[in-house]
C-alpha cells in the first residue's frame, strides 16, 4: 500500500509557494503584475487540490479543480480584456 | 447535411469527455444507464448550441485519424522543448541574465487551429512568449528574452513547431 | 515505486516553486509572465502525474476514478493556461505597458 501523506506534504508546500506569489499580488506595480500573481495563484490552486484529492481520499476536489481550472480561465480573460482598455 | 455532421461531432467529442468524467459509475459495467442517458441529452444540447462557434469553415481536415496520431507524437517534441524551457528559465531566474524585446515573423500558416497550436507551444518553449497574432496576415508577434537576432526567420524563434502544426492541422 | 511518486512529487513542487520565484525577481510583466506560466504548467505536469499514478496503482474504481480526473484536470491545464497567459501578455501591451530594458520592439511601428 501506497502512502498518501507525500501527497498532503507536497500541498502544504505548494501552497507556501502561493504565498510567495500572493506577495507579488501585493507588491505589483501596475495591474497587469497582480493579474499575472493572480494566474499563477489559480494554477497552483488547482494543483493543489489535485494532489490534496490523492491525499485526502477525496475524488470530490477533483472535481472541483476541474471546474476551479474553467472558471479561472474564464476570469483571466475577462481581466485581460479590461486590461486592454475598453470592454469592446 | 454540413450543420448534421458539425452537431454530430461536437456532440461526440462533449459525449466523450463525460463518459471519461462518470467512468466506473455503475454497479453492473462501466457507466450506469442514467448516467448514459443524461450523457446524451447533455451532449445533443452542447452540439446545438456550441456546435457553430466551434466549427471553423474547412474543419472537416481534422476529422482524418492520421492528424490525431500526429497531434498525440507532437508531445513529445513539445515536452522536450519544456523540459529545455524551464532549466532555461531556471538559469535565468538565478543569474538574472536576460536580454529582453519583442520580434516579429509570419510562419506562413493559415487556418485558426494551427495559429493556435503554435501559438501556445511558443509560450510554453525556450524563452519565447506569443504577445499578439495578427488575424489576416497570420504575423507572430513573439516576447523573446534573449535576442538574438533582430530580424529573426520562425526556425530562429521556435525550431521545428511551425512545420509540426502545419503538418497536424493544414 | 514509492521513490518514482517522491520523485515526481519532489520535481513538481521544485518548478513550481521556480515559478513563484521568478514571478519575484524579474523586472517587467512580460518576463514575470514567462516564468509564471512555463514553470507552473511543467511543474503541474509532474504533480498531477504523481496523483495518476498513484490513481493507476490503486487499480480499483476509486483510484481509476481518482486518476482519469486528475488526467482531465491536467488536460484543462495545460490547454487554459498558455491561452490565459497570452491574453494577459497582449492585454498589456495594449493597455500600454512597454517591455523593459527591451532591445528591440517590432510591435512600436506600424502594424496590424
Amino acid at each position: 500500500m501506497i502512502a498518501e501523506l507525500p501527497f498532503t506534504v507536497a500541498a502544504v508546500v505548494l501552497a507556501g509557494f502561493m504565498f510567495v506569489s500572493v506577495l507579488r499580488l501585493a507588491i505589483g506595480p501596475t495591474a497587469a503584475d497582480r493579474a499575472v500573481a493572480l494566474d499563477t495563484v489559480n494554477t497552483l490552486v488547482v494543483t493543489t487540490m489535485v494532489l490534496l484529492g490523492a491525499g485526502l481520499g477525496q475524488v470530490v476536489l477533483v472535481d472541483v479543480a476541474i471546474v476551479y481550472a474553467l472558471l479561472s480561465f474564464v476570469s483571466t480573460l475577462y481581466i485581460a480584456r479590461y486590461l486592454e482598455g475598453g470592454w469592446g | 447535411m454540413r450543420r448534421l455532421v458539425v452537431w454530430a461531432a461536437t456532440a461526440a467529442f462533449a459525449l466523450a469527455v463525460y463518459l471519461l468524467l462518470t467512468l466506473w459509475s455503475g454497479s453492473w459495467g462501466l457507466w450506469s444507464l442514467s448516467e448514459l442517458v443524461v450523457g446524451a441529452v447533455l451532449a445533443s444540447i452542447v452540439g446545438v448550441a456550441c456546435g457553430g462557434v466551434l466549427w471553423e469553415r474547412g474543419g472537416w481536415r481534422m476529422l482524418m485519424p492520421h492528424r490525431w496520431l500526429l497531434l498525440v507524437l507532437y508531445i513529445i517534441p513539445l515536452f522536450w522543448a519544456m523540459a529545455r524551457a524551464n532549466v532555461d528559465v531556471a538559469w535565468r531566474v538565478i543569474t538574472g541574465n536576460i536580454r529582453p524585446g519583442i520580434v516579429r515573423f509570419d510562419p506562413g500558416l493559415k487556418t485558426e487551429l494551427a495559429r493556435t497550436i503554435l501559438a501556445n507551444s511558443i509560450t510554453l518553449t525556450p524563452g519565447t512568449l506569443t504577445v499578439d497574432v495578427s488575424d489576416h496576415s497570420g504575423a507572430f508577434y513573439v516576447h523573446w528574452i534573449n535576442v538574438t537576432d533582430d530580424n529573426p526567420t520562425p526556425e530562429d524563434v521556435c525550431g521545428a513547431f511551425p512545420a509540426w502544426a502545419r503538418r497536424i492541422a493544414e | 515505486m514509492n521513490a518514482l511518486l517522491y520523485a515526481l512529487l519532489a520535481v513538481g513542487a521544485l518548478f513550481n516553486g521556480l515559478g513563484a520565484v521568478a514571478l519575484l525577481r524579474f523586472p517587467d510583466v512580460y518576463t514575470r509572465i514567462h516564468g509564471a506560466t512555463k514553470c507552473t504548467t511543467f511543474g503541474s505536469i509532474f504533480s498531477i502525474g504523481a496523483v495518476v499514478l498513484y490513481g493507476f496503482l490503486q487499480g480499483d474504481g476509486a483510484g481509476g476514478t481518482l486518476a482519469v480526473h486528475a488526467l482531465i484536470a491536467l488536460v484543462f491545464l495545460l490547454l487554459t493556461n498558455p491561452t490565459g497567459s497570452h491574453a494577459l501578455a497582449r492585454g498589456a501591451y495594449r493597455g500600454g505597458i512597454k517591455p523593459a530594458q527591451a532591445v528591440v520592439d517590432h510591435m512600436e511601428k506600424g502594424k496590424r
